[in-house]
């Protein structure tokens, strides 16, 4: 047996006699999902003793370093973790934007008392981000941000409103771009910065989404003092912390959609809509739009997963990210128009028991932010035109 | 006949869209929504449209109404797809009115569609019963018992049930579901014995109701037309149905591309218009190309509807699945190109993608129209 045999069967024990059987059930709604930070509350005890049994064996965060409260984890490892959880279903014990987004920027440009002081906090599941990037007039073009960070001795004075900031009444603390040079070409004048939420000058407005929920805000900040040693990496340098931090973001959007967990889509479709005496699903063309749509699931998860180890074996196109943010957010909402679909008239109820509240149409409504957050699809392709391609004028 | 409006359906329209835009913006809509109002439409500005005439106009002039066609109630319904103005339109005037009209005998007839006319008489027609439309599989059973029958079963996607003072239900009178034969349709008092109406709120903030029927006892003068052999009727009255609804997804379809292409010329990004960017651009363009297309489709299958409504079939089928997947072609891409813009309730652009939804899945899907078409030229 080789060690990475080892592992997995180690692996999978430990999950199996450690993972409740209620965390092993698909996610249906944000309950479903713990966030941790300061004012959490756990929605089960399931919930509570998945989540520290796994911060114990820091397998919130499998593949930072233990220092950190992460797992150590060799990326060969951490696959292998992610299988074995993929195959009994189980949830991620905990999801934040420390992991996703800020994580990976903090151990690449923070310094070691950056890492030190906020990975923990990460890993642990005690402090809760949010993301401060757009504004109402910089989204698709972000270095155009006018958010202003003003010198004052070892401060920055924050002034100005971002938009579209999810969760921002729920975090704890903000990564943020603002404009510490407004002389310098947009692209040069901007940093990358940390600030806690409850600081004087920060308030946050729901926004209320097509969907009916409301998890983004108008964040505003009216005279923010933030010391100077939050910044990460160099003044007027933080578009490249940026720009990194994005490639993270978009990794993980693209995997959005729950891909192997839970029953084929063929078979959803057939539980409401019926199948034919040779058990095929009873509506010929919506069964032709549902292979052809797992057709295209199978090979990204796939592309996904060689995406992940032509990086480690440093092979990978920076860029890439953006190709793959593109197909996998525009295949998660061909899914959810397929479960309109095959949930037909049961699925356009709205608030009824029956419908859950409106689980199925809520959550295909809130799809179609997929291909906005994190940079829109034609962002998405543009920069595919431009970095990967090399086409002219793009 | 050419594929224009004539004079008459122009100034029926004009009419139409300065009612409707004036009084029942997409505001309206939002207003119902949001109070939660009871009936989830305005019963003055039904009244309103009864005075203009709108509630009688597929009903014959002897009845009180106007006697007009498909391409008219069309014209109406394409006004209300643009502002999204909830009304009993589709239910009453256009349904319940072709089915009246189309089934019943003089004593059905001079009972209920003067009512429809004077707009007094809200109606509702009942016919999906599963997830999704299937007119042949109706399994609501009608038994005979005495001169008439017993109604068990339920109906789901009941446009209108939870106000309608008049149900046209359609059920299964012998035969199996998947059977042609064997279809009655029956016109039922919602408040008789027996029949359960329970007001479904809707992703569209429109109105629908799911309905059940536990031994409903009807006459045999509730028989709306011939025992066991309804699908005849029943299809040209949901082809009148289809073409109507078809006709609101392309009033739809354009007023969320109109809005869309404004936003294109008011939204700056890298310092241009986004209009400015060939990538929207080209999508503009197509997506206008679409809505023509579909345009006429629709226009063919009212006029079809008018000329030889026995033959249309094919031309509905046509018009229907066309303006389902132009219609969520279109609210798709005004989403996206509003950016975070259009994921916000306080836009109203997702009111248009949730109505786009509910009018694909009303009388048939695309895929549902496809197959039709595909069935009737014999593969
Ligand atoms: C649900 C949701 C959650 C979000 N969460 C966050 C968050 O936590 N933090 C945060 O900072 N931001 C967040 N965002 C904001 C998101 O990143 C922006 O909405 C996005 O970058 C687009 O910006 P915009 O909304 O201003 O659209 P715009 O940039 O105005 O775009 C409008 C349209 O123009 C198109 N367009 C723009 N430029 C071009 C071009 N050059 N070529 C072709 N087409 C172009 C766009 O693709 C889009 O279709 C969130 C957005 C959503 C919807």
């Amino acid at each position: 047996m080789t060690d990475l045999d080892q592992f997995r069967s180690e692996t999978r024990a430990w999950l199996e006699a450690n993972c409740p059987p209620e965390m092993r059930k698909p996610v249906v709604n944000d309950d479903d999902v713990f966030w941790g930070g300061r004012n959490t509350r756990f929605a089960s005890e399931a919930q509570k003793v998945w989540f520290e049994r796994m911060r114990d064996k820091g397998w919130t965060v499998p593949d930072w370093p233990t220092q950190y409260g992460g797992g150590g984890l060799d990326p060969a490892q951490a696959k292998v973790l992610r299988e074995e959880m993929a195959a009994i279903s189980a949830r991620p014990p905990l999801s934040s934007f420390g992991i996703w987004m800020l994580g990976p920027a903090l151990l690449k440009y923070g310094t070691e008392a950056q890492k030190a002081e906020h990975l923990p906090k990460i890993t642990a599941g005690l402090i809760r981000w949010c993301q401060g990037y757009s504004e109402p007039n910089a989204g698709s073009d972000l270095a155009s941000l006018q958010t202003r960070a003003e010198s004052d001795g070892d401060d920055f004075i924050i002034t100005g409103q971002k938009i579209w900031t999810s969760y921002a009444n729920y975090a704890d603390w903000i990564f943020c771009l603002v404009r510490t040079d407004a002389a310098a070409k947009k692209h040069d004048g901007i940093s990358f910065i940390l600030f806690d939420m409850t600081s004087k000058g920060v308030s946050t407005k729901p926004i209320l989404l097509i969907s009916g929920k409301s998890p983004f805000c108008e964040t505003f900040f009216d005279g923010v003092r933030v010391p100077k040693s939050h910044v990460v990496g160099t003044v007027n340098r933080g578009w490249d912390v940026a720009k990194y931090l994005l490639q993270h973001e978009r990794a993980m959007i693209s995997g959005l959609g729950d891909r192997s967990a839970g029953r084929p889509l063929g078979q959803i479709a057939a539980d409401s809509i019926g199948a034919d005496d040779q058990g095929r699903l009873d509506d010929a063309m919506l069964r032709s739009q549902i292979a052809a749509f797992e057709v295209d699931e199978a090979a990204l998860a796939s592309a996904a997963e060689r995406a992940v180890d032509l990086a480690k074996a440093g092979q990978g196109h920076p860029a890439f990210s953006s190709a793959m943010k593109y197909y996998g957010t525009e295949l998660n909402k061909r899914r959810h128009e397929i479960l309109m679909s095959a949930g037909g008239i049961d699925a356009l109820e709205w608030e009824s028991d029956r419908s859950r509240g409106g689980l199925r149409p809520r959550a295909w409504l809130r799809t179609k932010a997929n291909s906005i957050e994190g940079g829109t699809s034609e962002v998405m392709l543009g920069i595919v035109a431009k970095r990967i391609l090399d086409l002219p004028g793009a | 006949m050419p594929l224009v409006l004539t004079e008459e359906q122009s100034m029926l329209r004009d009419s139409a869209r300065g009612f409707i835009t004036d009084k029942a913006p997409v505001s309206h809509l939002r207003q119902l929504r949001d109070s939660g109002d009871a009936d989830g439409f305005s019963r003055e500005l039904w009244k309103a449209f009864a005075d203009m005439g709108f509630t009688g106009l597929l009903v014959p002039e002897q009845f009180g109404g106007s006697g007009l066609g498909c391409v008219e109630a069309g014209v109406v319904m394409e006004e209300i797809g643009r502002t999204l103005m909830p009304s009993p339109f589709l239910s009453t005037a256009v349904l319940a009115a072709s089915a009246l009209s189309r089934g019943g005998n003089e004593a059905q007839k001079s009972a209920h569609l003067p009512r429809i006319a004077d707009g007094s008489m809200l109606a509702a027609f009942a016919i999906d019963e599963g997830t999704k439309h299937r007119p042949l599989h109706t399994s609501l059973q009608a038994t005979r018992a005495g001169n008439g029958f017993k109604l068990n079963g339920a109906k789901a996607l009941v446009t209108d049930g939870h106000v309608a003072d008049l149900l046209v239900v359609v059920a299964r009178s012998a035969g199996s579901a998947g059977d042609r034969k064997g279809l009655t349709l029956f016109l039922v008092d919602p408040k008789a014995k027996g029949v359960a109406i329970e007001r479904t709120v809707m992703v569209d903030a429109h109105n629908a109701a799911r309905i059940a029927f536990d031994n409903v006892e009807v006459t045999a003068d509730g028989v709306l037309g011939e025992v066991d052999d309804g699908a005849g009727l029943l299809d040209n009255i949901l082809n009148i149905g289809r073409g109507a609804v078809a006709s609101e997804m392309v009033g739809l379809s354009e007023e969320v591309f109109g809005r869309t292409v404004s936003y294109l010329k008011e939204r700056k990004q890298f310092g241009k218009l986004i209009g400015e960017f060939q990538a929207l651009q080209h999508r503009a363009a197509q997506l206008y190309i679409d809505i023509e297309i579909t345009r006429a489709a629709v226009l063919k299958a009212l006029q079809a509807l008018d000329a030889d409504i026995d033959n249309a079939g094919t031309a509905v089928a046509v018009a229907k699945a066309r303006a389902g997947t132009t219609a969520t072609l279109a609210v798709q891409e005004g989403v996206q190109m509003h950016g975070g813009m259009g994921m916000t309730d306080q836009f109203d652009i997702g009111f248009f993608m949730k109505r786009a939804r509910v009018c694909q899945e009303l009388l048939g899907d695309s895929n549902f129209h496809a197959g039709q078409l595909a069935r009737a030229k014999g593969y």
